[in-house]
């Protein structure tokens, strides 16, 4: 199933259930998938046009009345260009919107550069009171959403629409304060987000086939992160790859790196984008083209452990 | 040749551009190839040897998406030959589906994140007029994208600075991505509001040439504030499966059936 139709599904339950849930869309709801609520929920449904500043303050406008606002657009439109509106009437007025960022970093594909959005990460983990998270499959989307809707406080959530890749059964159960160790192993730790964890898996087993054991940590939260499990693994371990569709600037290996700096100074490195622009492409030519792949996982992490 | 058959031969090198990946943005870019057309037969200033001339006119495609109708409009002038085309959105490409000043020649600015290119255009048209090279700033907007509050911004700007070497079309064509730009989010009275802003402003049927050649030469003559034109087009225009289409023709296939069929209509 595609994510964007294990989205709008988890909506729609949400906003049945509970009545302050609302969507709001700026052109792309066609795209994004969340159409039908507009017919479903025609009173919670509401389109803002291609105006993604007016959608952030209107969302806090309907938070500070009692509701709980959903906005939607690509990530760099969702984030980025209004960030100061989400600094000031999101994160500093701590009020409850939810953000939702499609097609993440490569996952923007042919749309290129102007979408590819390697830094939304980096952006919202700078600003107090939000929670940041890159999820990784539909089935763990489907579970995280009611979540999103029921906790207190601004959340950000970025996820591919059309990505069908599925990690977990329906017997996942989404623990918000816990990432998912998905391997064990006792020679490198690999912690990765979103659908990032699929690469990481590869490069896992392209290591087992050179007899190294890596242990993979599927994160879905980058903020808070899950600290602990990352920091018992890295005991064992004893080196940290970090495996994310994102900028290495301030993303998922900036709070991992962040952690070790502060506790116990553990050799690190990072599958992610090396301080590059965005661009078009296929998903396939530009995970090898930033060298996001298995492969490189592998590589890194043979790298990493020499350096234990 | 008449600007009627480049604007044929444009269509046709777009959808050739678009057809190459098998789907893209064919309806916002079918929808000005008539404007572009025009434009760049009569009145752009530019040297295709030498993209980056000084003084030259300049064109921002503010709409970034109907980039493939720029490439087709750039090729076709002489720009960058036409195998180029069929490299769109693939690794590497000068031709990335929405417009970058860095990688093609002849594109004057770089846009795709709807709402920038106005205001990108009042700072060109600034710069012309603190050099006094004479040069005419053109700038192409979508309606959907009007939504974008930075527009205003940029009108006011322009207004305020008076602006008289800035031509804004609007491209009026009624449909953005979830529909129909009333069911979206209205916009109301463009003419109006761009002259409640502060344009020379005109209404215009976006197909017929006789009216656009006409409108932007009132506009060049047109001194002491800036000028919009509005363009009331189809989108998907010059294709009949294309212009019956509805919101759908937004970002749709173009396949090798159908780009056969489209240069069938095209001839
Ligand atoms: C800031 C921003 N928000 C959203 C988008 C996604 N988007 C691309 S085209 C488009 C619709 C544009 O409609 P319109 O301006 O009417 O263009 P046209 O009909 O001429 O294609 C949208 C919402 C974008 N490119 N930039
Ligand atoms: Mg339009």
């Amino acid at each position: 199933m595609e994510m964007r139709k294990a989205y709008v599904a988890a909506m729609a339950e949400v906003m049945k259930n509970n009545p302050k849930v609302v969507v709001l869309d700026a052109d792309l709801a066609s795209a994004g998938g969340t159409k039908p609520l507009y017919t479903q929920f025609p009173e919670r449904a509401i389109e803002v046009g291609i105006a993604e500043d007016n959608m952030t303050c209107v969302a806090t406008g309907l938070a500070a009345y009692g509701f709980i606002p959903f906005i939607h657009s690509f990530a760099p439109f969702s984030v980025r260009r209004n960030f100061d509106q989400i600094a000031v009437s999101v994160s500093y007025s701590c009020q409850n919107v939810k953000i939702i960022g499609y097609d993440p970093g490569v996952t923007a594909t042919t749309n290129g550069g102007t979408h590819m959005c390697f830094e939304d990460v980096a952006m919202l983990r700078a600003l107090p009171n939000i929670r940041v998270m890159d999820i990784v499959d539909p089935v763990q989307l489907a579970k995280a959403v009611p979540f999103v809707a029921e906790h207190q406080g601004p959340v950000y959530m970025r996820f591919a629409r059309k990505q069908t890749d599925t990690l977990f059964d329906e017997d996942y159960k989404f623990r918000p304060e816990k990432a998912d160790v998905v391997r064990k192993g006792n020679d490198v730790t690999v912690v990765a987000s979103g659908a990032m964890v699929f690469d990481a898996l590869k490069g896992a087993e392209i290591l087992h086939e050179k007899g190294i054991e890596a242990e993979v940590i599927a994160v879905h939260t980058v903020k808070p992160l899950d600290e602990q499990t990352i920091a018992e693994s890295a005991a064992r371990t004893g080196c940290v790859l970090v495996v994310e569709n994102h900028s290495v600037h301030g993303g998922l290996f900036g709070a991992v790196t962040e952690m070790f700096a502060r506790t116990v100074p553990t050799p690190c490195d990072a599958v992610a984008v090396y301080d590059r622009i965005g661009q078009v492409g296929s998903l396939s030519e530009l995970k090898k083209d930033y060298n996001l792949t298995g492969e490189d996982v592998a590589d890194k992490a043979v790298k990493l452990i020499a350096r234990k | 040749m008449s600007t009627v058959e480049s604007s044929k031969k444009i269509r046709a090198l777009t959808l050739k551009c678009i057809g190459s990946l098998g789907s893209g943005h064919v309806g916002g870019s079918l929808s000005i190839a008539d404007v572009l057309a025009v434009l760049y037969d009569k009145y752009m200033n530019v040297d295709p040897s030498n993209p980056h001339m000084e003084g030259r006119d300049r064109l921002v495609l503010s709409k970034g998406h109907a980039g493939p109708a720029l490439y087709a409009t750039l090729c076709y002038k002489g720009f960058f030959p036409e195998d180029w085309l069929l490299t769109l959105n693939k690794l590497g490409t000068r031709l990335p589906s929405h417009c970058n000043m860095l990688l093609t020649p002849g594109v004057d600015m770089t846009a795709g994140s709807l709402g920038q290119g106005l205001s990108c255009a009042c700072g060109l048209a600034t710069g012309s007029k603190i050099l006094k090279d004479n040069a005419t700033i053109y700038a192409i907007v979508g309606d959907g994208e009007l939504q974008e509050g930075q527009n205003w911004c940029a009108l006011m700007y322009a207004a305020d600075k008076k602006l008289d070497n800035l031509i804004v079309f609007v491209d009026k064509n009624g449909l953005q991505i979830d529909g129909t730009t009333e069911e979206v989010m209205d916009i109301g009275d463009i003419e109006n509001k761009f002259r409640a802003f502060g344009f020379d402003t005109v209404s215009i049927n976006g197909h017929d040439h006789d009216a656009i050649d006409k409108a932007i030469k009132n506009a060049r003559l047109h001194k002491g504030s800036p000028s919009c034109i509005v363009l009331h087009t189809v989108k998907g225009k010059g294709v009949s499966f294309y212009e019956t289409m509805g919101a759908g023709v937004h970002s749709t296939t173009c396949t090798a059936e159908q780009l056969q069929k489209a240069l069938e209509e095209l001839r």
